[in-house]
């Protein structure tokens, strides 16, 4: 692989030379006499970038890849305080299913303070081995400390491809691994595939979401994606365990410029522009005590309530919540209208969510034109029936 | 203080189309500053008020990416950086971090790093955290408030999935910060007309460091976009009516996965 070349004639201070080095891998030979690398190189380039010109230089081979070296799909585990964040199980769902294509192992890596006993759930998902990094740097999340296990594990490991959950911690986290193995890093896949040859089909959205792209890392390993929330299937969780979990030494060196100075629980929002669901009353609704049905649909489906502006103007909602020209834009993943009409003025708020919804009891309403469902019916029969619909699968797994 | 803010010049319009031959149709050939990149800009503006320092900017762009270079002089900063060369072309994330982190090095010796939260084309949110890795600083992404600016370190709140975390970060370092962390203040006139001849410094790769030209552009770039197409249309627009629409709006949604079944 690529290694620093020392060109001794280029270097007019020897003790400034060896001070370059942050992890102390530049060094003097007395033997030989000239100034030399050691093991310790982390190949941060330090000394290629800050060195005197031409002293330090970077030689690589010619990028040729022994894809069959690198083995495995791999998966971060996003979790907060050892609580395990769900995306880490729909990864594992899809990493299953893109080994399996490909006859690799499925891996987790699971960095973390007191985990423990938690690494053993993963091994309900379809998980052939989980590396634990228990150690107490890593209480909080810090990215140079959990960058050091992460990159542990890849130099262990050498999995072919490696999937993070496009949190705003992996958002932070993958990058800065994906830079220190100089690999490729596709954001917010929408869509996974393997070929034959080990390399990951990676579609996401592009150019500002019209068109998408496939994105593939021919000549590199790993390959890193990550993958939002909610956008692949999680396994069943199976009840009988199956895999086996290593506990990994902790690399050295893992200091970090960065204090936690106190952690504190996220406020709920207010603001509906950022919401992933939305449910919106219009005036179909008579009166204001039969907001309550809508506002218990939308915290069934984990989102906020909107209102048009006729119940605004009626005081029934918080200007905040009003979507349309005069409110916010918003783009959720999925908005259910009840009994709105569909102006102009509103549809210019929300033409651009994902799936639109729209309950209206006339058949001629200009909402349909947008919607990609269209339900023509009465809202006080729908909302009802699919609120009861919900309650009863609730009992039935409780 | 030192500061270092990067920006990035992207389409004016979204409005992206594939052709039948799968090639791309930008509408409108306008160009802007990247929205989020504005929010980088003033938080190195109000740490300066505090802090006193310079305040330099950086893009990598073809030529015409000067203008936003103008926009952030008449908006107050004091030194601006165009990175600018044919091998620079097609830089995926990890070229463009790295030549970033090349400039920065050629640009001098900064204490904080400024990125915006993410650009509207590239829209990765990747290319802070990789430069940060490149010039092997710590990086602090997500900030949504700056808490306090001291002589050696700066205290930050950011934003992880469930929680925030109040940090303190030692100089050097780089920073992405989120929408809405502080207002941006609109370009001045008066700071237009007063830096309408002031200099751009342009770098091309041969001012750079490593020369090698494999590690820059569409050559250093180890992911490849094979094809591109238009996503699959919501055309199918259903209609429904009859009985229990209600309990078929139930299924649909658990179809979708908006409704967890054993939750
Ligand atoms: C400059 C300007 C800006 C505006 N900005 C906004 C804005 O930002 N946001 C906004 O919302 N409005 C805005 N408006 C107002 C907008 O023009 C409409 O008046 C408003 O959106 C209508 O709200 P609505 O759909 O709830 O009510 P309506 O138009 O009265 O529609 C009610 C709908 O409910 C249906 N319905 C009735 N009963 C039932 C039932 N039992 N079951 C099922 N369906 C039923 C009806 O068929 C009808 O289609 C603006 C107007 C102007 C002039
Ligand atoms: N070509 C570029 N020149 C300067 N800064 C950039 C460039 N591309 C990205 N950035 C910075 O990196 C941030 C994240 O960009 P992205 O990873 O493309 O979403 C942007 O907000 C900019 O601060």
């Amino acid at each position: 692989m690529a290694k620093i070349v020392v060109n001794q004639k280029n270097i007019d201070d020897i003790d400034e030379a060896i001070k370059l080095c942050p992890f102390g891998a530049i060094e003097w030979n007395e033997d030989d006499r000239q100034v030399q690398i050691s093991a310790a190189c982390k190949m941060c380039m330090i000394c290629v970038n800050k060195g005197p010109e031409g002293a330090f230089e970077l030689e690589e081979d010619e990028v040729f890849i022994d894809k069959s070296l690198w083995k495995g799909v791999s998966v971060y585990v996003d979790h907060d305080n050892g609580e395990i964040h769900p995306v880490t199980y729909e990864l594992i769902g899809k990493a299953r299913e893109l080994a399996d294509k490909i006859n690799h192992p499925v891996f987790a890596v699971f960095i973390g303070s007191d985990i423990k006993d938690k690494a053993d759930e993963l091994l309900h998902y379809g998980v052939d081995e989980v590396f634990v990094y228990d150690d107490e740097a890593f209480k909080d999340f810090r990215v140079m400390p959990y960058t050091a296990a992460f990159a542990d594990f890849i130099e262990k490991v050498s999995p072919s491809a490696v999937l993070v959950g496009a949190t705003t911690l992996g958002r932070s986290l993958a990058p800065r691994v994906a830079a220190r193995f100089k690999t490729g890093l596709t954001a917010d896949c929408t869509i996974l595939d393997i070929k034959e040859n080990t390399d990951l089909v990676q579609i996401r959205p592009a150019f500002g979401g019209n068109i998408m792209a496939q994105i593939c890392t021919p000549k590199h390993r790993p390959q890193f994606a990550t993958v939002r929330y909610k956008i692949m299937n999680a396994p069943e969780r199976m009840d009988e365990p199956q895999g086996e979990i290593t506990y990994c030494s902790i690399p050295e060196n893992i200091s970090s410029q960065v204090n936690v100075l106190s952690t504190k629980e996220k406020e709920v929002e207010e603001d509906i522009a950022d919401a992933e669901v939305i449910v919106v009353a219009g005036r179909a609704i008579k009166k204001e005590e039969d907001l309550k049905m809508v506002h218990e649909l939308a915290k069934e489906l984990g989102g906020k309530v909107a209102v048009t502006r006729p119940l605004i103007e009626a005081g029934w909602g918080d200007p905040k919540t009003q979507i349309g020209l005069s409110g916010r834009t918003v783009r959720p993943k999925l908005i259910i209208t009840c009994g709105v009409s569909g102006s102009v003025q509103f549809k210019a708020g929300m033409t651009n969510s994902e799936y639109i919804f729209a309950i209206n009891k006339d058949a001629n309403a200009p909402i349909f034109q947008v919607a990609h469902y269209g339900i023509v019916g009465d809202v006080y029969d729908v909302i009802p029936e699919l609120l009861a619909k919900i309650k009863q699968s609730e009992e039935v797994t409780a | 203080m030192k500061t270092l803010v990067c920006i990035k010049q992207v389409p004016g319009t979204t409005e992206v189309k594939v052709d039948d031959n799968g090639n791309l149709i930008r509408s409108g050939i306008d160009a802007k500053m990247n929205p989020y990149d504005l929010y980088a800009i003033e938080t190195a503006l109000k740490i300066r008020e505090t802090q006193g320092g310079e305040i330099s900017v950086m893009t990598m762009g073809p030529p015409q990416a000067k203008e936003v270079i103008r926009e952030a002089y008449m908006m107050g900063l004091d030194n601006g950086f165009l990175l600018t060369d044919r091998r620079f072309a097609g830089a995926d994330v990890l070229a463009t971090s790295y030549t970033l982190a090349q400039g920065a090095y050629k640009a001098g010796e900064f204490d904080l790093i400024i990125c915006g939260k993410q650009t509207t084309d590239g829209d990765t949110a990747q290319v802070g955290p990789e430069m940060a890795e490149y010039l092997n600083i710590p990086h602090v992404a997500n900030v949504k408030k700056i808490v306090a600016c001291k002589e050696k370190s700066i205290v930050l709140e950011l934003e992880m999935p469930t929680t925030i975390q109040t940090v303190e970060v030692t100089y050097p370092c780089l920073i992405t910060v989120e929408k809405g962390i502080f207002q941006p203040r609109l370009p001045s006139y008066r700071l237009k007309k007063k830096t309408k001849y002031q200099e751009i410094t342009e770098f091309t790769l041969d001012d750079f460091k490593d020369k090698n030209e494999k590690r820059y552009g569409l050559s250093g770039s180890p992911t490849q976009v094979e094809q591109i197409f238009p996503p699959e249309q919501n055309t199918t627009s259903e209609r429904w009516d009859g009985q229990h629409l209600g309990e078929r709006l139930y299924n649909e949604l658990v179809e979708l996965k908006f409704i967890y079944k054993n939750k």
